[in-house]
């Protein structure tokens, strides 16, 4: 079972704020699947090695432009802004 | 004649040259249908009524200049996850409950350019994570066979919108097994394409390793016309290869299928394996040679996903922060504005995977958890491997059960995720899968899986338009 601050501090990682029901819950339903995550420890092994070129075998970074008139329908979406910027609070 | 809500694209768009009836009948019928009955189902999540006239109207115009292809007129729906620009698109969830998709998804905008007639968008479990729609934020949608029980997930409105004569296709996304499961629940026939097949541009991201566009519809002959039409590269979608769908003609007769043995183990309901066995039997019987494989990784599957999934979730949503679109709860620090945009704004399922993800990827358990299902993740792709050198296609359930009562899984997680055993594997090896109705447990439709090769959907939906045959 993983602990109620262990619960906490991932919440704190994920950028959740849970209350202390969902805490509870949340420590009873990760405890039951991260235990069902042990059985990976049985996979077999040596065959399984992969690189890092595995697992990023993505493309190229690379700019594809957008189109210009949907800029501002993106930034009609913006919950605050100030002449077509977001606005943000303060972080310091 | 059959009810215009009853059509297939193929009869409604032959009606449709022949005049006997104009793309607004089509649009209307359904928008009718829909106002009338979909209150007892919940497929929809809201109409996109203006639209689907002004379409049917230039649909209309085309038909009566003689430009009639195949999708013209025709009335569909899509998944509340794929965008079409200037309608609501909440993704099932309260976070999105008032944004305004600002453009067409790659797969709309085709869609748009077949002349194509969208009623309105469907309901979903929220952001996709779910096998029955229990997780929508708006309400669960019932299955139209009973609707005492869930219509799967997590394209569950799609699925149900298709089957209820409501919209004569729709276009779902499957990321484990969101378009097949809700398919086989609902009784109609669904796409999960090659991963890459389908542009996911305008596609909400659940986890981007695994997420595919496909269609829904109440016949393969129909799933080939609307698979066509959105296939493709794109180039706002990095991931989407460069395919273009060539008919198949692939006979049953000489055709080898293999059967995971594994999927015909333990934990899968008599009735479903018998009615899944019967669709075998009938191709065995056109000619088609039974081989059977073995997929040995198949019981690492769920885990390897039930990782990988998460963690992907965990990255794909730290974009809803409140600050770019969507819900945005005040705070007194910015930190604050975060925590409680997605505290209030997330639902159960979305905060658990999301927690998942965030334990997985972080510090310490890496390798035991991420690296560890990346490893398992090849092994799964290799067994897919070795088998397609031994069968030209993968028979197999889409689900170890029908549809289940509203309720019965919600308390657990993890028996939730049992629902999917059957469609996961495929898709961590972005396998393409079909759910093909084989038949009914009393009411309850049951599906066939038939798993292709890459970019071999030609194959799967060649047999599994004989399959229908033979089944009717």
């Amino acid at each position: 079972m993983i602990s109620k601050e262990e619960v906490k501090r991932i919440a704190a990682l994920a950028r959740l704020e849970l209350s202390e029901k969902e805490i509870e819950k949340m420590q009873k339903d990760l405890s039951s699947i991260l235990d069902y995550f042990d059985l990976l420890k049985k996979a077999p092994k040596e065959t399984a090695e992969i690189s890092a070129k595995d697992m990023s075998s993505l493309r190229k970074d690379e700019a594809v432009n957008g189109e210009i008139d949907k800029t501002g329908k993106l930034a009609k979406a913006f919950p605050d802004e100030k002449d077509g910027y977001i606005k943000v609070k303060a972080i310091l | 004649m059959a009810e215009l809500t009853e059509l297939t694209i193929r009869q409604a768009h032959e009606g449709l040259k022949k005049k006997e009836f104009s793309s607004a009948d089509l649009a209307k019928a359904h928008l009718e249908k829909i106002k009338k009955e979909d209150k007892k189902i919940n497929s929809y999540l809201s109409l996109t009524e203006k639209l689907a006239m002004f379409q049917a109207e230039l649909a209309d115009k085309k038909i009566a200049s003689g430009n009639c292809g195949e999708l013209t007129g025709i009335p569909c729906s899509i998944k509340d996850a794929i965008m079409v620009e200037g309608e609501k698109c909440t993704a099932g969830s309260k976070i999105l409950e008032s944004y305004i998709a600002p453009y067409d998804a790659t797969a709309v905008k085709k869609l748009k350019e077949n002349g194509s007639v969208i009623l309105g968008k469907n309901n979903t479990d929220e952001f996709t994570m779910g096998s029955s729609t229990e997780n929508s934020a708006f309400g669960v949608t019932k299955n139209p066979s009973d609707l005492d029980r869930v219509a799967g997930g997590s394209s569950g409105g799609s699925a149900a919108s298709v089957a209820s004569g409501m919209a004569m296709y729709s276009l779902g996304s499957d990321t484990g097994g969101s378009i097949r499961q809700p398919a086989s629940f609902c009784g109609v026939v669904g796409l999960c394409p090659t991963y890459g097949a389908v542009s996911r541009y305008g596609l909400i991201a659940h986890a981007s390793s695994l997420d595919q566009i496909g269609p829904f519809a109440r016949n393969v002959d129909d799933i080939e016309i609307v698979f066509k039409a959105i296939a493709g590269k794109d180039r706002l979608d990095a991931t989407s290869a460069d395919y273009s769908y060539k008919k198949s003609d692939e006979n049953l007769n000489g055709l080898k299928i293999g059967l995971p043995k594994e999927y015909f183990a333990k934990g899968l309901e008599k009735e479903v394996e018998n009615i899944v066995r019967n669709a075998i039997e009938k191709a065995r019987e056109a000619g088609a040679e039974i081989v059977e494989i073995s997929l040995p990784s198949f019981k690492y599957a769920l885990a390897c996903y039930y990782i990988i999934d998460p963690s992907e979730i965990s990255a794909n949503l730290a974009r809803f922060d409140g600050i770019k679109y969507g819900l945005s709860e005040d705070g007194d620090k910015l930190l604050d504005v975060y925590l409680k945009t997605r505290g209030r704004g997330f639902g159960a399922e979305v905060k658990r995977r999301i927690m998942i993800g965030t334990h997985c990827l972080s510090s310490g358990y890496y390798d035991a958890y991420y690296k560890k299902a990346q490893e398992v993740r090849q092994l799964i792709k290799k067994d897919f491997e070795k088998a397609f050198e031994k069968a030209d296609l993968i028979f197999c359930p889409v689900s170890p059960f029908p549809a289940f009562k509203i309720g019965e899984k919600t308390e657990d997680p993890l028996s939730m995720y049992l629902a999917d055993i059957y469609t996961i594997p495929a898709k961590l090896a972005g396998l393409p899968g079909l759910s093909l109705p084989a038949g009914k447990i009393g009411k309850l439709p049951v599906g066939l899986q038939i798993i292709g090769n890459h970019f071999q959907e030609n194959k799967i939906i060649s047999a599994a338009s004989q399959i229908e045959k033979l089944l009717s």
